[in-house]
């Protein structure tokens, strides 16, 4: 699914000057991507939808201030974003995650402990709904500092750049970042994937 | 080369994102090294199985509580 519109520009632009059928336009473009993120980040579907609901409703009232600077979609993401990083911190109050915060050191050592063939094709040991599940859990599973660097560059395609310039983060932190999810996810889905193993 | 320098590069080597020489070094270490080119190849994997999924559609409760949202902020019935 592209992450811009061919008709963006305009469509944007009717949006900024109140066209309210242009902003829908544009939202029903994103709406699945976005709910996606939402149901990522908080890991619960109302959460999700509220998150997702007052995000649309600041994008609506913030998208005069919209320069066109970045894509739309990045514009969006970055609102979903915080929204949904508000409802992660209201539920989970004993845990303050920000995502610029530093990530602890302790595990420093990024080399891989599970080295195994997963052979051509892994996901076709499982169904589609149990293959999904497996993808889903694993990536819940990781710490939201990381999950969300994940996210951004590797489901919703963002560059380093747009990625760091979304989280306030580094490039170099973005990228130390990437390379943690990354290995940390190759490693758990080993225990699925290697050849001849079904959980 | 050693595995623990490729494994450091190994996300701007799977982006293509290192200069020539270092990504040759690479290439030349993952001709000798078995359990890196595993690595290198399950994290490439790893990716594309997350790269490739498309999200499902909205549940329907959750597209009518965006819909009254929008419709109540435009203004206008919601359907």
């Amino acid at each position: 699914m592209p992450t811009h519109l061919e008709n963006e520009n305009t469509l944007v632009a009717d949006a900024r000057a109140g066209n309210g059928d242009a902003f829908a336009a544009l939202l029903s473009q994103y709406d699945t991507r976005l709910f996606r993120l939402a149901l990522r980040i908080t890991g619960n579907q109302q959460d999700a939808a509220d998150a997702l609901q007052e995000a649309l409703l600041k994008a609506y009232k913030g998208i005069v201030g919209f320069r066109g600077e970045s894509r739309f979609y990045t514009w969006i993401v970055r609102i979903v974003l915080n929204e949904g990083l508000m409802k992660l911190r209201e539920r989970r109050r004993d845990f303050m995650v920000s995502v610029d915060e530093p990530i602890q050191t302790d595990d420093d050592n990024f080399m891989p402990r599970e080295i195994e063939d997963w052979g051509d094709n892994p996901e076709q040991t499982y169904s589609k709904t149990e293959f999904d599940a497996i993808l889903n859990q694993n990536l819940d599973q990781l710490e939201p500092t990381l999950r969300i660097v994940f996210l951004l560059r590797d489901v919703e395609g963002f560059s380093i750049e747009e990625t760091a310039r979304t989280l306030g983060l580094s490039i170099a932190a973005v990228k130390t970042r990437l390379l943690r999810a990354r290995l940390k996810l190759r490693e758990r889905l080993t225990k699925y994937f290697k050849q001849g193993v079904r959980l | 080369m050693t595995c623990e320098g490729l494994i450091r590069k190994l996300s701007e080597y799977l982006d293509g994102e290192l200069d020539p020489g270092l990504a040759e070094e690479i290439t030349r270490h993952l001709q000798h090294c078995e359990d890196c080119g595993l690595v290198v190849d399950t994290t490439r994997k790893t990716i594309q199985m997350y790269c490739n999924t498309e999200p499902a559609p909205l549940p329907d409760e959750v597209q009518k509580q965006l819909d009254r949202a929008l419709a109540e902020k435009l203004g206008r019935s919601s359907g």
